[in-house]
């Protein structure tokens, strides 16, 4: 297969899903008609029918809890938010029923649903549409939460997802749409709960996920440069976290870098910096070094915006004041 | 419901009518009871005074049907067929309750009978009931979701965004409102823009509304029955008011100061299961010894669901970890 982007890698998982399990179907806002607010399910409405492409009202709570049921009555449903942002709207659906019906139950009720929706800041939406709540999300017992920065990750997770018993939210960055990549040809996935190196090092550890990720790589191609080696891994999965592989790494580098877009305060990365003092805590050569979006609402203005996300100097200042490198 | 309108021809459905409503009565001035020597914990919602709307709403259902409800909903999982054995036992937080003790009071389910929850976020659970319909009219199966509310969630966002979804997909969906006339201890018509007035509240989604009296269970019977109909056929929606009362307080906690004790006993005269009970009577369709023999055979299977309870084992610690994912 040519390079993809993730856009077009998730609409071909759409599409082999819809074709291939006829419990499949798609729910959200301008998802059929419009063609979906970034495209990803542009022409399956056609394709498909409104039965299986069905474009709801604005009406986050009311199409997402209806997701919900319909998973409990046997369908498969894919709910697309618009913006992970107006999911706030239905967490009540999300957190209080999709995650809780498992355990409330006695086991007796699942809920196999995906939700899918653009996150992240960096195109001037100001703080309605810009901030990342995936870590909110991840943070449940019930949910799952896989973060893609790959078109390959993004099909692999998104087959995992699909034939998951349990209810998986899937973030997709808004930067990263268009981001291209190799995909392999044969039917492959990725398991949900598994992170990835992208990079092997021996000096530090940077843990990234999503478009922090290309942070990440930009931060290890600027430390090689000075004859320091990052080892960069890629969380993928945010429930449940991939410890195995960090701790090992932490082990190997004795140093590590958290980056995330999260806020700092409560963002996923202070707890995986918790979990590395727990588990690692001899390993460490110093303070764990932490970058995440600064304690704002999200600015309009481009120069606000992009000093408030984090980036490739405040991580190497963060580094250098940890370790000195 | 009058008298001379009640169809006669199924005398053992009439009493087993009455029969289910004393099971729950029975079992809620037990469990009433069990609270208060310490033995059910966390807030317990009791039904009683409301049992002529499961019971009479929940006998026209199928199989296939689905029943979701709210936080009050012993009276209906007892109604859809759950043990009460398994009910109790969930109320004692045990092992052999229905959702092994993880649930509690407001979160019964059974879903092997179609009975998905027990919802303790006032509203929440419409969107639930429209789904559950979605996948009935998806897979063709003909199933009906039937959907029981409180008063309260008239003024939750979920209420309006449900049924406006539910109309605009012509859901086979009935919304059942159990009007109690009390959001907890707040009087309905001080916190609604037309004064409690429920009647046409699905009136502009364009739902077929119907007001019943919730005391009567043949005439909630028999309401529920057309709205089902209607819903099964395709026609979309429907919704029906039952105006009725909870003889105790919100919950078990509760002291009962916001009303008075006259309406309380107005409302007691209006018991749905007497009120059966002196119908059939009229009709000659029962004795007052037959009416005693099912009261006392309920007791004992009420005592049995009791005692079950009581000597059923605690969930261990490895439960603690179970059931989070499937």
């Amino acid at each position: 297969m040519p390079e993809i982007n993730i856009r077009d890698a998730l609409q071909m998982g759409h599409h082999e899903a819809l074709e291939s399990d006829p419990n499949v179907l798609i729910l959200g806002e301008d998802i059929g008609a419009y063609g979906g607010a970034y495209s990803v399910t542009a022409g399956l409405l056609d394709e498909f029918g409104p039965d299986r492409v069905r474009d709801t009202p604005i009406s986050e709570a009311a199409f997402v809890g209806a997701g919900i049921g319909a998973a409990v009555g046997g369908l498969k449903p894919i709910v697309e938010y618009m913006n992970l942002n107006f999911a706030l709207l239905a967490f009540d659906q999300m957190i209080n029923i999709g995650a809780s019906l498992q355990y409330m139950s006695g086991g007796q009720v699942s809920v196999p649903i995906v939700y899918r929706a653009p996150t992240g800041g960096g195109i001037q939406l100001a703080a309605t549409h810009s901030r990342s709540y995936e870590n909110w999300l991840a943070a449940v017992p019930g949910m799952k939460v896989v973060a893609p920065s790959t078109p390959a990750d993004a099909l692999g997770l998104l087959r995992s997802a699909l034939s998951d018993p349990n209810p998986v939210l899937m973030v997709e960055h808004v930067l990263m749409y268009q981001r291209k990549g190799m995909v392999p040809d044969d039917h492959f996935t990725v398991p949900i709960g598994k992170a990835d190196i992208r990079r092997p090092g021996s000096d530090v550890t940077i843990v990234s996920y999503h478009h922090a990720m290309i942070t990440a790589m930009d931060v290890a191609d600027k430390l090689a440069a000075r004859d320091v080696s990052a080892e960069v891994i890629d969380l993928r999965t945010l429930r449940p976290l991939d410890m195995p592989m960090v701790i090992a790494s932490v082990e190997k580098t004795n140093r590590v870098l958290l980056l995330e877009e999260n806020y700092k305060t409560g963002g996923i990365m202070g707890e995986i910096a918790a979990q590395i003092q727990e588990q690692a805590f001899d390993y460490l050569d110093g303070p764990i070094a932490r970058v995440g979006a600064e304690d704002v609402p999200h600015p309009y203005n481009r120069g606000l915006e992009q000093s408030m996300l984090p980036s490739a100097d405040k991580a190497l200042a963060a580094l250098s004041a940890a370790y000195g490198i | 419901m009058q008298a001379e309108a009640i169809d006669t021809s199924s005398k053992t459905e009439l009493l087993n009518l009455y029969q289910q409503m004393y099971l729950i009565r029975e079992f809620e001035e037990r469990a009433g009871e069990m609270y208060t020597r310490g033995l059910i914990r966390g807030f317990l919602h009791l039904y009683s005074g409301q049992e002529a709307v499961a019971v009479g709403a929940i006998s026209n259902l199928e199989d296939r049907d689905y029943v979701v409800t709210h936080y009050r909903d012993h009276g209906h999982a007892l109604a859809r067929g759950m043990d009460p054995k398994t009910a109790m036992a969930e109320l004692f937080g045990k092992a052999t309750g229905s959702s092994k003790g993880k649930g509690g009071s407001m979160h019964l389910f059974q879903a092997s009978r179609n009975f998905f929850g027990g919802h303790a976020i006032v509203g929440g659970h419409l969107p639930l009931a429209a789904g559950l319909a979605l996948a009935a009219q998806y897979k063709k199966t003909g199933g009906v979701a039937l959907c029981f509310l409180g008063d309260g969630s008239v003024n939750e966002g979920e209420f309006h965004e449900t049924m406006n979804l539910a109309a605009v997909w012509k859901l086979p969906m009935v919304f059942f409102l159990e009007n109690n006339l009390y959001g907890m201890g707040t009087a309905v018509g001080r916190v609604h823009a037309r004064g409690g007035d429920f009647d046409m509240a699905g009136a502009p989604y364009g739902l077929d509304c119907t007001v019943v009296d919730g005391m009567d269970v043949l005439a909630v019977r028999e309401a529920t029955k057309v709205a089902l109909e209607k819903a099964r056929s395709g026609a979309g929606p429907a919704y029906i008011e039952a105006k009725t009362f909870r003889f105790h307080g919100h919950s078990v906690a509760d002291p009962v100061k916001y009303r008075t004790r006259e309406e309380e006993q107005e409302w007691r005269t209006k018991d749905p299961i007497s009120h059966l009970g002196d119908q059939l009577l009229q009709l000659d369709l029962t004795t007052e010894q037959e009416l005693l023999e099912i009261r006392e055979s309920q007791d004992e299977v009420i005592r049995e669901a009791v005692k079950f309870a009581q000597e059923s084992p605690e969930p261990t610690d490895e439960d603690l970890f179970t059931d989070v994912y499937a």
